[in-house]
């Protein structure tokens, strides 16, 4: 089951690039909430605090606290062992590899030191299963290397990468953009079986995307977050005016 | 506020056949043991940050260990080579003793502990320079043949040869140079080089053997053609394509073209390409010990036996007896490390200037 | 201009075109000349003295004939060995270090420069270096001094091929092992250095064949030695060694065995050579671009 997080005066630099202002906001467990804003509004930059990601890049600054949980993420624990925690889907599919799409999945558990095969397996099925890709893959697990899929096939890989060391939040950032339209779809159908056992935080380009899968979205602009409420009014009845003018297509 | 908003609806999904995903969903909730137990395996490993600590000081000490290398090897040239260095000082490379016997000047006499390295540097400098007259015409020619005229089929190939060549081993061109390459230049060359050019006072007709500085030029040439080639055409194929098309929108013929549009914009990593032969050239020993003739004299014509900087260690460390021996040896081999780092550095300069970055590779 | 002019200058341009045609297919038939030129020595003159006892026998006392070069064969692998314990680890932890920890600083650029000064320091220079460094100080000339020095030599190949190895595998692959909570460590050996293990691995091979056929470095750290020796603290025969003492010879016998033994070698750094081409040109990254 998922948990909620809660994000306190957030502040995030590039080296003197402010890119993240005083957010504020709280998301809830076991919903898939979405966050929208045009290129550069610092969204992306927004989950890659959430699972402490921000930080590898040497110039990178954060202030403020994340709660995920019980849990301040930044204050009470070490980055590998939230990240263990956080799961993450990247835009752009990266399967290892050098590894066979059994090993893929595998990883996060292997190569944190977990060796029990007899479960190592069953949660190899699970994790492909709960991603949809179980049937496709499922007699040449051992054979054919991560790499060797189609694009939409290694996003669902990486997804089912994710699962199998059961995080609490699941993070994607715009993990369909890199997509053709029928694999988008089959993505936003796995977010919405998904939802109900993890917290999803996804962030997205494309509205109707949000609209169709998320229960709560958000709006960033220019590195501070806008407007946070309900998709139904965020799409129909926006309360801020920036937040209108980017839905019907003023701008972004 | 009655801004037109687009209908979007939030319809569901199609799901997937219904019984997989509730399946599913049931393994997952009739099965929490397994799953919490994942999670509580991964809360108890470690944060690693001790770990990684280590790792990253092990890692910095690999480099640091690079530099340490290069200040050791400094270090020990310079700590055994104090004898000679207290003894003769800098005079060591450019004055000369007299023999006691024939009055004329000497520059080696272990026996009686005289040592001056100038027939070492002459040696090295007349041996290298004839490599470089000889190989750069020669490896520019063969970089333009390989990257502006050669058909497809052929240029990997002749790519592979030219590696090949610069893997031979030093030992084995000494083998072959000594064996083969000097007794063709004698018989053949040689009496070409005395009849035809003997006037310059540059080949004289008193060394039977074929040894010599003419025959260490060659062979050293044909050691340091695939280097300088492989960098010019590195730095030719850097050149863009537009500025090879701007020469022949103009009207210029293929030769122009390579000249004026290529060749004009790569110079500076062409004389660096080139600068690197020489560093290589200078640093050359097996080879060259096998055909100079190691004899630790100066004399004008290039047919006559000489010696190198690199060939005289070679030749006389290991039958060394004193100590003022053995140091003057190394303090030759210092110079010889001082000379080449600067040269290296330099030749790096400016290839790296024209490429913008590592040179795939240097050997 | 007039037309004479015109067609003059037309004429000459297009001759010395032609003329500079002709000089590069020579030059690059110059080139190549030398190389079937050696090779085809080395056959002629060696391969008949391509025997069993070639491989199998030490050198017989000068003058003798028969015997072989069974003691500069071990001794180089032993030689070698020794080299690469010392300079693989050290190159790949150099080239780890520039390529995952220094990327872009200015203590990195320091440590390039000073490999690529490294990698241009003559290999007698080397020797004479080690010489003083270990032969003094243990007071024998051994199998040991001569693989530190060759050691060394490998070092700036093997770190320059890593960092460039490592620099090819894509950001994501990293991104995606961090994102999964892999300690970096863990990330950088079993992910990064794992996808770039063929180029480190080619890299190493070339670093290998370039040390396996030096011998200034040898001359005054292994020294050579006539007996077949595999200790470490003994002067111990190299097969470059033991040719260069042979083709000195007087003996038309050791001339022969110096021959086979160049063959031997020539053919060893043209397979290494070779295949490391080969496993470049098919692709070093499985399926990570």
């Amino acid at each position: 089951m998922g948990v909620g997080i809660e994000v306190k005066n957030l502040n995030a630099w590039y080296g003197t690039n402010h890119t993240l202002q005083d957010i504020n906001l709280n998301i809830p467990a076991n919903h898939a909430t979405a966050l929208i804003g045009p290129s550069g509004c610092g969204k992306s930059t927004f989950v890659r605090c959430l699972n402490r990601m921000h930080e590898t890049n040497p110039i990178a600054r954060v202030t403020g606290s994340v709660r995920i949980g019980d849990i301040d993420i930044y204050a009470d624990a070490k980055p590998v062992q939230i990240r263990r925690r956080v799961g993450m889907v990247f835009q752009r599919p990266n399967p290892f590899p050098t590894m066979s799409i059994y090993d893929n999945v595998a990883s996060g558990l292997k190569l944190n030191g977990y060796s029990n095969r007899r479960v190592l397996d069953e949660i190899v099925e699970k994790s492909l299963k709960n991603s949809a890709l179980w049937d496709e893959v499922k007699d040449d697990l051992r054979k054919k290397s991560g790499a060797s899929l189609s694009g939409g096939q290694q996003q669902r890989l990486c997804i089912a990468r994710a699962l199998a060391v059961d995080p609490e939040v699941l993070l994607m950032d715009e993990p369909a953009s890199a997509l053709d339209p029928v694999s988008t779809s089959k993505i936003e159908d796995l977010i919405f079986q998904l939802k109900s056992q993890y917290t999803i935080v996804i962030v997205t380009h494309n509205m109707q995307q949000a609209a169709r899968v998320a229960e709560k979205t958000g709006f960033f602009l220019n590195g501070r977050m806008v407007e946070f409420d309900a998709t139904h009014k965020i799409f129909t009845n926006p309360s801020d005016k920036r937040t209108e003018d980017y839905i019907t297509g003023r701008f972004g | 506020m009655t801004a037109h908003v687009p209908e979007i609806h939030i319809s569901q999904p199609q799901l997937q056949p219904e019984s997989p995903a509730r399946e599913s969903q049931q393994r997952v909730s009739s099965a929490p043991v397994e799953v919490s137990a994942i999670r509580k395996f991964l809360l108890s490993r470690s944060d690693s940050v001790m770990t990684d600590r280590v790792f990253h000081v092990l890692m910095v000490l690999c480099a640091l260990s690079i530099f340490s290398i290069v200040a050791l090897i400094a270090w020990r040239l310079v700590v055994s080579s104090q004898l000679t260095w207290d003894k003769f000082g800098f005079g060591f490379f450019y004055k000369s003793f007299t023999d006691s016997y024939t009055q004329l000047p000497t520059y080696w006499d272990p026996v009686n502990e005289r040592f001056s390295a100038v027939p070492f540097i002459y040696g090295t400098l007349v041996s290298s320079f004839l490599a470089l007259i000889l190989a750069v015409p020669l490896a520019i020619g063969l970089a333009i043949f390989l990257t502006e005229m050669c058909p497809r089929v052929l240029s990997g190939p002749l790519a592979f040869l030219t590696e090949l060549l610069a893997a031979i081993p030093s030992i084995i061109y000494g083998v072959w140079a000594f064996f083969v390459m000097v007794p063709l230049l004698r018989d053949h060359v040689n009496p070409i080089l005395i009849r035809g050019l003997g006037w310059t006072g540059l080949f004289s007709d008193d060394n039977p053997t074929g040894l010599g500085f003419v025959s260490a030029g060659v062979i050293l040439a044909i050691m340091i053609l695939p280097i300088i080639s492989s960098l010019t055409r590195e730095v030719m194929t850097a050149v863009p394509h537009s500025q090879r098309e701007a020469v022949l929108a103009l009207g210029a013929t293929r030769w122009e073209m390579i000249r004026m549009g290529v060749l004009r914009n790569a110079r500076i990593g062409i004389v660096g390409g080139i600068i690197l032969g020489l560093g290589r050239a200078l640093g050359e020993t097996m080879a060259v010990t096998m055909v100079i003739g190691n004899t630790p004299e100066i004399h004008r014509s290039l047919l006559s036996n000489g010696a190198s900087m690199a060939s005289v260690i070679a030749n006389e460390f290991t039958e060394a007896v004193s100590d003022m021996h053995r140091s003057a040896l190394i303090e030759i081999g210092l110079a010889l490390f001082i000379v080449t780092i600067i040269v290296n550095a330099i030749a790096q300069v400016l290839v790296w200037a024209v490429t913008r970055g590592t040179p795939s590779q240097a050997h | 201009m007039s037309a004479e002019t015109f067609k003059f200058r037309t004429r000459m341009r297009t001759l010395t075109d032609s003329a500079v045609t002709a000089l590069s297919i020579l030059a690059t038939v110059l080139v190549v000349a030398p190389l079937v030129a050696i090779f085809a020595y080395l056959v002629f003159k060696g391969a008949s003295s391509l025997n069993l006892d070639f491989f199998t026998k030490i050198p017989k006392p000068e003058g003798e004939s028969g015997g072989g070069m069974a003691n500069a064969i071990v001794g180089s692998g032993i030689l070698l060995g020794v080299a690469s314990l010392l300079g693989v680890p050290i190159g790949i932890g150099g080239g780890i270090f520039l390529a995952e920890f220094g990327r872009g600083t200015k203590f990195a650029n320091a440590v390039r420069f000073t490999a690529d000064v490294l990698n241009g320091v003559p290999s007698i220079v080397m020797g004479l270096a080690v010489y003083s460094l270990v032969v003094v100080q243990q007071k024998t000339f051994s199998a040991f001094a001569g693989g530190v020095a060759l050691g060394i030599m490998m070092i700036p190949t093997v770190c320059r091929t890593t960092e460039e190895m490592l620099l090819m595998v894509p950001h994501a692959v990293r991104e995606a092992a961090l994102g999964l909570g892999v300690p970096n460590w863990r990330s950088v050996l079993s992910i990064t250095v794992k996808t770039a293990s063929p180029g480190i691995i080619t890299g190493c091979m070339l670093a290998f064949a370039r040390v396996a056929g030096e011998t200034a470095p040898l001359l005054f750290t292994a020294l050579g030695n006539s007996f077949m020796s595999t200790s470490l603290n003994h002067p111990i025969e190299a097969l470059p060694l033991q040719i260069y003492i042979f083709a000195n010879s007087p003996y038309d016998d050791q001339h022969r065995l110096a021959w086979a033994g160049s063959l031997v070698l020539i053919v060893l750094i043209v397979l290494a050579v070779s295949l490391v081409r080969y496993v470049t040109s098919r692709g070093v990254l499985k399926g990570a671009s």
